[in-house]
């Protein structure tokens, strides 16, 4: 009997999170798009989307129905085949990478020991889709989005490759999940280990993800949409969910790596217990600003919605506290560290996305040519540097028994004095340097 | 049973789309096959429990080699090679060489069968994890072997450097 449960977890337990991340992240990236669009008119002094629900709250499933009953077109001399299937493999490299992330101990479809790697390269293979979409519609705009992308794509890959290495030496394996164990052993995520690591991954992250302040391909000033300029309707939505699919992955692939994956922070430390409460109090705050709002919305069903939504947040935070009562913990022990690594997992990626957005509204567009010496005259002599240090770090570790707290902040001293003199030393030659016509 | 099922599946597509390499006349399509033969054979490394040769072959062939095909794949005319003869006037005499060895390995596979000693499959435990043991054998056993590839690519790759760099 037992074995038949054993055998009928390991077949279903992969199956049923396969399904949860295929439904739920179309609704997961119209909310971020959400987000994105409330985080940018904050920053602009306005409100952003607020007629469709209570703030704006159901705006993406309106705009998800509008672009599902939009018409579909394609070009004439489009190369009709490669046209229709280039969005397909962008959103199905996007999906497929996500299978071997570790959304908490328990989550997780695959745990390959090339697991991080797996990642990386599947993601990676999105590019073909803006390449070939770029390519097949038969139009210039979309044909320089696609080059600058692929351009932009094959030179940052190798930055935040040569990263996540650095993170990967720390850590010693390539399982996403033992690489978030390999920091609850060590104390401290990766980030306070190689913090200049984790800068170049950010950098070359938003670069991978066509985010501004790198979004070239597709910017819209110079290339309407750049590779997605004659698409629309349902094909123009699946290179957008790619996109924010990318962003995810890229943000798990950063948590994961330098933020500590599942773990909540100082995990070790029975002097910050204390923290278990932070989820559920988080929730219990979120569900009680609802209720705040209710009443002030204008219409009945807002107000009801917004009633609805309060305690639904309630809810969930009853659900986050129920392993904290001692009684359900030793009924199901492994109830604790799925919900609350889940809850911090996700609580990263969102920060981590935050980010992103924050950037982007802070930032101005580079130039093409600024792209390109940035990834390879600054990014990518530093991360080879950055392994370099971690590398020498490890040895001064573990071979000549350093202590931590000498051998990680030194070997950071020293990369960060190669990325000022790589800095200085680029500056010094913009100012001799004259483009003529290069772009 | 399934996993013949998935070795011949990868298989056919690897072969079938190889062959439509060839033989299709648009240039982008054929990248596309040549594309979807890589990844069937990644497909193949990963039945057959070599995790790290199957994702090396997905980063290093579909997602490098192959983007920068395409990449200059972009930048040619497709409009003239699509009007040039696709093959030269020998092709038969290739095309019967090809079955010439073709037809050598279906016999020397047919005739060996019987004869050639196979040795028993090791067990999928043997090779796990796969991953460490392969950069155990590479830094350790093979560490000189290795080190000179790596050498002979960093030439490589600066000899390129030089030729493409213009006179300064």
């Amino acid at each position: 009997m037992h074995a038949v449960i054993q055998y009928l977890i390991s077949i279903w337990v992969p199956l049923v999170c396969a399904l949860v991340i295929v439904g739920v992240l179309p609704l997961v990236t119209g909310y971020i798009v959400l987000m994105e669009r409330k985080v940018m008119a904050d920053m602009q002094a306005r409100l952003g989307p607020m007629r469709v629900g209570p703030h704006g709250l159901l705006q993406p499933i309106a705009d998800a129905v509008k672009l599902l009953i939009k018409e579909d077109i394609i070009p004439d001399e489009a190369d009709k085949a490669i046209f229709w299937i280039a969005p397909l493999i962008s959103v199905t490299a996007g999906m497929l990478a996500m299978s071997a992330l570790a959304i908490g101990p328990w989550f997780q479809i695959a745990d390959l020991n090339v697991g991080l790697l797996f990642i990386v390269g599947i993601s990676a293979l999105g590019i073909f889709g803006i390449v070939l979409g770029g390519w097949s519609s038969n139009s210039h705009y979309s044909l320089l989005g696609a080059l600058r992308s692929a351009a932009q794509l094959v030179s940052y890959e190798t930055a935040a490759g040569m990263a996540v290495v650095g993170a990967l030496l720390l850590a010693g394996t390539l399982s996403t999940r033992e690489i978030v164990t390999a920091q609850g052993d060590y104390g401290t995520w990766f980030i306070f280990a190689a913090p200049v690591g984790f800068f170049i991954y950010v950098v070359a992250s938003i670069a991978e993800t066509n985010r501004a302040p790198f979004d070239l391909p597709e910017a819209e000033s110079e290339l309407v949409a750049g590779y997605m300029t004659e698409y629309s309707g349902f094909r123009w939505a699946l290179y957008f969910l790619a996109e924010y699919t990318n962003m995810v992955v890229v943000a798990s692939i950063a948590t994961t790596l330098f933020l500590g994956g599942w773990l909540r922070p100082f995990a070790g430390t029975p002097a910050f217990n204390f923290l278990d409460y932070f989820p559920s109090a988080l929730m219990i705050f979120v569900g009680a600003y609802c209720l705040y709002r209710a009443p002030k919305q204008p219409v009945k069903v807002q107000q009801l919605f917004m009633m609805v939504l309060g305690l639904a947040f309630f809810g969930v935070a009853l659900i986050l506290a129920a392993p904290l009562i001692g009684r359900v913990n030793d009924m199901l022990p492994g109830l604790k560290p799925g919900l609350h690594g889940a809850f911090w997992f996700l609580l990263k990626v969102g920060s981590y996305i935050y980010l992103f957005m924050w950037l982007r509204f802070t930032f101005p567009r580079y130039r093409f040519d600024q792209l390109m010496r940035l990834g390879w005259q600054f990014l990518i002599p530093l991360s080879i540097v950055n392994v370099m240090g971690i590398g020498l770090a490890l040895v001064l570790h573990r071979q000549w028994g350093w202590s931590h707290w000498t051998a990680f902040p030194l070997t950071t001293a020293l990369t960060l004095l190669v990325a000022g003199w790589l800095g200085w030393a680029g500056e010094k030659k913009d100012k001799e340097h004259v483009f003529v016509g290069e772009s | 049973m399934l996993d013949q099922i998935v070795f011949y599946f990868f298989a056919a597509l690897a072969a079938i789309s190889a062959v439509l390499v060839v033989t299709r006349r648009n240039i982008v399509q054929c990248a596309i096959f040549l594309i979807t033969a890589l990844l069937a054979t990644a497909g193949i490394f990963l039945q057959l429990h070599a995790e790290f040769l199957f994702i090396v072959q997905v980063i290093l062939y579909a997602g490098g080699i192959m983007v920068l095909f395409v990449f200059v794949i972009m930048l040619i005319n497709l409009d003239i090679s699509l009007h040039q003869a696709q093959y030269n006037r020998q092709w038969w005499l290739g095309l019967l060489l090809a079955l010439v060895v073709g037809a050598h390995l279906i016999l020397a596979v047919a005739v060996g069968r019987s004869v050639l000693p196979f040795g028993e499959p090791a067990p999928a435990t043997m090779l796990e994890p796969s991953t460490q043991i392969v950069g155990r054998t590479l830094f350790g056993e093979y560490m000189l072997p290795f080190e000179i590839a790596s050498i002979l690519l960093l030439v490589a790759m600066i000899g390129a450097v030089v030729m493409a760099k213009k006179k300064v």
